[in-house]
């Protein structure tokens, strides 16, 4: 891997940028890997990144059905915050936010992460109650959270309707200025990129189509390009988790809906910040490149279709315009609906399971990009060290017949 | 915007209705006899199924009355509407794409 710098992008100007290495080869996949990772989205990325970096596995594959970050990854809002409420939840979060923080240098790829902030409003008394709890909590773990009135919030965001007269006035919220958004394209590459310079095969257009077991163990996969041995895989499919649950003979805890991203055509800049309201249930942020970029709430129905419906559109846009009135003229230019698995509360499986060998790693439902790293981080030590690290212990999936579930239900300042 | 066929009422948007989830998921008779794990399994786990789809429906802002439907979670074509108590429709038998093998 060449790597990117001042110097390197000033030699390939004088060529016309004609001359740029590719980010990643494009092998054949082996016969057999000492572990595969199904999933070619961030997460399934920087899991093998972190297995190759921090534990030394160089015989790896990533497997993806499409192409790389063709999933969720490019279908998001690219929010990145941590201001959880549940100690374990925040710990997690938070160990991302950190890795956020060093990525473009670790990495050697702009992922052009920007701590622009994150408000999370409140609009009546209940909301400003759970909203200090939340800060409170969040300081007391070491997550910067800070509350404000409605003057901060108004001298912060010009354009956000603070009026009394509001449907849903605003009273005021919690704000974390560490958090912010980055490119999410970019974040799939980033990491492929520097996988793939550590020996990481990464394979494209190889479809998962069934899990090998001999007894309570798994030997390998078959693929849309033959069977690949592996003493361990790792399951990071988002919403496709409970399909590769059931090649494997296990059930999961998920279901699966869409979840739909929305941009308006691009706009002068109005808005350099993030701002999310969990009562009127909408989130807003301004891209580089001038668009909007908007998300809410997930289809209520369980779906794999990767679109989502027009209801679910009409009631994120009436969110939106409930915050920002002035935007009532911009015009909508694009929409996605990814597939997301959510969990029954609403925190991810990070996780063995009753195979030996199978690691999950799903249930992120609504939120999971902004875990893309830390996410990578802890299963790359689960499958290395067939355990769990202290951070995602508690998201292991016997949680869900233990009883001590992480109930993150509306508690981390956006409905789920 | 889907439209949903309602046993009670007829043809009618999707934004009428509440969806409930998977159905026929039969409450064990005999919760105390059951180990955690087959416990967690009745709350928690689903089929989850990537294919045809029986589930419940509400419809909320119309006669109020739960009903089912079989409906493919790929394409969202509902297959069959059926009221609590009707005979069970059969699940199409034709193959989703993408579904496990």
């Amino acid at each position: 891997m060449k790597k990117y710098s001042i110097f390197s992008l000033a030699r390939n100007a004088l060529t016309k940028h004609e001359n740029w290495e590719a980010n990643w080869r494009s092998p054949e996949p082996k016969k057999a890997y000492d572990a595969i990772i199904i999933g070619g989205g961030g997460h399934g990325l920087a899991t093998a990144y972190y297995l190759a970096k921090l534990h030394g596995m160089k015989n790896i594959a990533v497997l993806e059905k499409g192409w790389l970050g063709g999933g969720n990854t490019g279908r998001n809002t690219t929010i990145v915050r941590s201001n959880y409420l549940w100690d374990e939840a925040a710990a997690l979060y938070e160990k991302s936010l950190k890795l956020w923080e060093g990525l473009s240098q670790d990495l050697n790829y702009n992922v052009m992460f920007s701590q622009r902030g994150v408000y999370s409003l409140g609009h009546n008394l209940q909301d400003m109650r759970d909203i200090q709890r939340r800060v409170n909590a969040n300081r007391l773990n070491g997550v910067d959270s800070e509350l404000l009135n409605k003057e901060q919030v108004q001298k912060a965001i010009p354009l956000l309707n603070c009026s009394p007269d509001a449907r849903y006035p605003v009273l005021g919220a919690s704000y974390q200025a560490r958090a912010g958004t980055a490119r999410h394209d970019a974040v799939a590459w980033g990491y492929a990129r520097a996988a793939d310079a550590l020996g990481v095969d990464i394979i494209q257009n190889c479809e998962v189509t069934g899990i090998r077991r001999d007894g309570a163990k798994v030997v390998g996969v078959d693929t849309s390009r033959g069977y690949i041995q592996a003493p361990k895989v790792g399951v990071v499919v988002a919403g496709n988790s409970s399909v590769l649950a059931d090649m494997a003979g296990i059930r999961m805890p998920v279901e699966s809906h869409p979840l739909q991203a929305y941009v308006s055509e691009a706009i002068k800049p109005v808005l350099d910040t993030v701002v999310m309201s969990n009562a009127v249930h909408g989130y807003i942020s301004q891209s580089d490149k001038g668009d909007l970029v908007i998300g809410a709430g997930i289809d209520s129905y369980n779906g794999y279709g990767q679109r989502g419906s027009f209801t679910v559109i009409e009631h994120t846009m009436a969110a939106i315009l409930e915050m920002f009135p002035t935007f009532s003229r911009v015009k909508m230019n694009r929409q996605w609906g990814g597939i997301v698995d959510t969990c029954p509360d609403a925190c991810p499986i990070l996780s063995k399971t009753p195979v030996q060998g199978l690691y999950f790693n799903c249930g992120w439902g609504t939120g999971g990009f902004k875990a893309t790293p830390g996410s990578g981080w802890a299963f790359a030590h689960t499958l290395a060290h067939d355990e769990p690290h202290e951070l995602n212990a508690p998201f292991s999936l016997d949680r869900f017949i233990s009883g001590k579930l992480i109930d993150e239900h509306g508690a981390a300042g956006v409905a789920h | 915007m889907l439209q949903l066929q309602c046993p009670f009422c007829g043809l009618r948007d999707e934004s009428e209705f509440s969806f409930g989830g998977e159905a026929h998921i039969a409450r064990p008779l005999e919760p105390d006899a059951l180990s955690d794990e087959e416990w967690a399994d009745y709350l928690f786990n689903r089929s989850n199924v990537k294919g045809f789809h029986r589930e419940m429906w509400l419809h909320a802002a119309g006669c109020r009355q739960w009903f089912y439907a079989i409906r493919n979670t790929v394409s969202y074509e509902f297959t069959a509407f059926y009221r609590v108590g009707d005979p069970l429709p059969d699940l199409p038998n034709r193959s989703v794409p993408g579904a496990a093998k």
